[in-house]
C-alpha cells in the first residue's frame, strides 16, 4: 500500500542513553505542503529530522518517507529527499563553487559546473564563490548549505532551523526558495524557533514537546485553540463591574481586571464576537466606553501557552 | 560497481581539491620524515656500530614505512574532521554508494603519499641511499609501501568514525609515533632482548620495512627472525590483507550506520 502522505510516522522513539529524546512521534505531512515543527530547545526536533532522513535509526516505531519505509528502504528514501541540517554541513576547505560541483557530481547532474553557477547566483554567492567556505559568514554558509540541498529538486526537503541567525534579506531569500519549491510540488518539513516563520510558510504546524507531537493544526486553527484577547477600557472605576458583567455574558470567560488602566479583559474562542457587536452590547448596557479591542492571538501566545500546558 | 567508481572518483577529487586549497598541512607532514632522516641519520648514525652511510641507507626504508604508518593518524583525523563539520552527515543523506566516501578518502591519501615520497627519496639519494637491485624490484617495493599505506588509512578512517573527535585523533597521533619505535624501522631488532624482539618482529611495520630493504638491496633479511620478517614480502602482503579485511568492512559499516 502506498501512503498518501509525503511523511507519515507512527510512534517513533529514540533514546540517547538516559535521554528519551523522542517518545512516540506521530506525524503526517500531506504532499506539496509545508509542515512546520515547532518546539522549545531540546523538544526533539533535530532528532526527528535525523531519524526521518535516515541519519539515525529509530529504537521503536515506523515511518514512511515518500512512500518508502525508513528502515527497510533507506536508499529509496535518500533518493527522494534533501536535507539541510541545523548546523552547517559544507566542506570548509573547499570553495563554495567546489562544494556545489561536488554535490552536483554526486547527484549525477548533467553539467555540474553550470548547475553550481546557477545556484551560486540564485543565493547571492557568486562574488564569494571562489573563496574557501570556511571564510564565509554564518549566513553565507547557511545559504550555501541550502543551495547544496537544491542541486536537484527533491520530492521532500527537510530544513532544520533554516533561518536561525540570518539577516532579513537572507531570510527572505530562503523563504522565497521554500515557496518556489512548494509551488513546484515539493513537500517541505521545517523546524523553527521563529513563530513568524511558521506563520508565513507553514500550512500545518506540529507542536513538539518532550519528544511527542502535542498539537497539530494550521496556524489559524492553533490560534483558535487559544482564542482572542478582548479588552475594554472604561471612563471610571465604578462601571468596571458592569463592563465585566457584559463581558462575562458575551464570553463566559473569567474576566481579569486592570485597575490602573480601568480596564477589564477576557479570552474568548468565540469567533462570532466582533468589535461592532462588542461595542453595541456595551453601549446598550450603558457602559461609558473609552476603548475596546479584540486582539487575535499570535503564534507566540500559542507556543507559550501550549508548551506550558505540556510542561504542567 | 560503476556507481562506486563514479562516487569514489568524485570523493577522490574532493580530497585532492582540499589538499590543493590548504597545502600547509601537507608540506608539514612531508618535511617531517626528511627532518628525521637528517637528524637520525647524522646524530644516531654517529653513535651506532654501523658506519654512517650504511645506517642512512638502512634508515631510508624504515622512515618510508614509519611515515606510511601515519596513515592511521591522517585517516583518523580527516574522518573525524568530516564528522565534526557535518560533511559526513550530508554525504550520508545522499543516495551514493556506502563505500564511496571512505574509498575516495583512502585512495586520495595513497596518491598524496606517493607524491610525498619523491622529495624524501631525493634527500635519501643525497645522503647516500641507493637502489642496489633492479628497477623492477624498486617499483615493487614502492607498490608494497603504498599498499601498506592504503591499509593503515582504513584503520584510521574506522577510528575516526568511531571516536568522532579531532582531539582524539591528535592524541592518537602522538601514540602512533611509538609504533615504529617498536619495530626494526630505526634500529636492527637482532640486539633486542628475546620477548621484545618477537614483539617488534610481529609489528607489521617490521615486515614491510624488511621487504623494502630487501627489494631495494639496502640490507639483507635478518637471520632467525619471526616469520613475517623472515619472509618479508609474503609477510607484508599477509599483514596488508589482514588489516584491510578487518578494517575496511568495519569502516564502511561504521560510516553507513553513523552514531546509531
Ligand atoms: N547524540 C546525542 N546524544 C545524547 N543526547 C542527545 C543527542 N542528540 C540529542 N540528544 C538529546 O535529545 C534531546 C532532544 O534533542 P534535539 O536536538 O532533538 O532537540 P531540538 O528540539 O532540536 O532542540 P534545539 O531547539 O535546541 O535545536 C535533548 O535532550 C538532547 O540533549
Ligand atoms: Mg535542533
Amino acid at each position: 500500500m502506498t501512503s498518501t502522505y509525503a511523511v507519515l510516522s507512527e510512534g517513533l522513539e529514540k533514546r540517547f542513553g538516559e535521554v528519551h529524546a523522542l517518545r512516540g512521534l506521530d506525524l503526517a505531512v500531506a504532499p506539496g505542503t509545508v509542515c512546520g515543527i515547532l518546539g522549545s530547545n531540546g523538544a526533539g526536533k533535530t532528532t526527528a529530522v535525523r531519524l526521518l532522513t535516515t541519519l539515525l535509526r529509530p529504537d521503536a516505531g515506523s515511518a514512511r518517507v515518500a512512500g518508502h519505509d525508513l528502515v527497510r528502504e533507506p536508499e529509496a528514501v535518500r533518493r527522494a529527499i534533501a536535507v539541510t541540517g541545523q548546523y552547517a554541513s559544507v566542506d570548509g576547505d573547499l570553495t563554495g563553487r567546489q562544494n556545489l560541483r561536488l554535490f552536483a557530481r554526486l547527484h549525477r547532474v548533467r553539467g555540474p559546473a553550470e548547475r553550481a553557477a546557477e545556484l551560486l547566483d540564485r543565493f547571492g554567492l557568486t562574488e564569494s564563490a571562489d573563496r574557501p567556505a570556511s571564510t564565509y559568514s554564518g549566513g553565507m554558509r547557511r545559504r550555501l548549505d541550502l543551495a547544496a540541498s537544491l542541486i536537484r529538486r527533491p520530492e521532500i526537503l527537510f530544513l532544520d532551523e533554516p533561518t536561525t541567525g540570518l539577516d532579513p534579506a537572507s531570510r527572505n531569500l530562503i523563504w522565497d526558495a521554500v515557496r518556489d519549491l512548494t509551488a513546484d510540488g515539493t513537500t517541505v518539513l521545517l523546524t523553527t524557533q521563529y513563530l513568524e516563520e511558521a506563520d508565513q510558510l507553514a500550512h500545518d504546524i506540529a507542536l513538539v514537546a518532550k519528544g511527542r507531537v502535542a498539537h497539530t493544526g494550521s496556524p489559524s486553527q492553533l490560534k483558535a485553540l487559544i482564542g482572542a484577547h478582548v479588552e475594554i477600557v472604561v471612563a471610571d472605576a465604578d462601571v468596571l463591574a458592569k463592563a465585566a458583567g457584559v463581558l462575562d455574558q458575551l464570553t463566559g470567560a473569567e474576566p481579569s481586571f486592570d485597575h490602573v488602566r480601568n480596564s477589564v479583559g477576557a479570552v474568548t474562542r468565540d469567533t462570532t464576537l466582533t468589535l461592532p457587536r462588542l461595542v453595541r452590547e456595551l453601549d446598550a448596557a450603558g457602559v461609558p466606553l473609552l476603548d475596546a479591542s479584540i486582539r487575535p492571538p499570535t503564534l507566540d501566545d500559542v507556543f507559550l501557552r501550549l508548551t506550558k500546558e505540556v510542561a504542567a | 560497481m560503476s556507481m562506486l567508481a563514479h562516487d569514489g572518483t568524485a570523493m577522490l577529487g574532493r580530497q585532492l581539491q582540499r589538499i590543493r586549497n590548504t597545502p600547509g598541512l601537507l608540506i608539514l607532514t612531508q618535511t617531517m620524515p626528511i627532518t628525521m632522516l637528517l637528524f637520525f641519520g647524522y646524530v644516531f648514525g654517529s653513535a651506532l656500530a654501523m658506519p654512517g652511510e650504511e645506517y642512512r641507507s638502512f634508515l631510508v626504508p624504515g622512515l618510508l614505512v614509519a611515515t606510511a604508518a601515519n596513515g592511521i593518524m591522517t585517516g583518523m583525523f580527516q574522518a573525524a574532521q568530516d564528522v565534526h563539520r557535518g560533511v559526513t552527515d550530508r554525504l550520508r543523506t545522499l543516495p551514493i554508494n556506502r563505500a564511496a566516501v571512505p574509498l575516495g578518502q583512502s585512495v586520495a591519501d595513497v596518491m598524496v603519499t606517493a607524491a610525498g615520497m619523491v622529495p624524501f627519496l631525493l634527500v635519501g639519494l643525497a645522503v647516500g641511499w641507493r637502489v642496489e637491485k633492479s628497477p623492477l624490484q624498486a617499483v615493487g617495493a614502492l607498490g608494497l609501501l603504498l599498499l601498506f599505506r592504503f591499509a593503515t588509512t582504513w584503520i584510521g578512517i574506522f577510528l575516526g568514525l568511531l571516536t568522532r573527535s579531532e582531539e582524539a585523533a591528535g592524541q592518537l597521533g602522538g601514540a602512533t609515533f611509538i609504533l615504529p619505535l617498536l619495530s626494526n624501522a630505526y634500529i636492527p631488532t637482532e640486539g633486542l632482548p628475546g620477548w621484545l624482539r618477537t614483539l617488534a618482529e610481529w609489528n607489521p611495520i617490521s615486515a614491510v620495512t624488511t621487504a623494502l630493504r630487501d627489494l631495494f638491496g639496502n640490507a639483507p633479511v635478518p637471520e632467525g627472525a619471526a616469520w613475517p620478517v623472515a619472509h618479508p614480502i609474503a609477510g607484508s602482503l599477509m599483514w596488508c590483507a589482514v588489516l584491510l579485511a578487518v578494517f575496511a568492512p568495519l569502516a564502511v559499516r561504521r560510516y553507513a550506520h553513523g552514531e546509531g
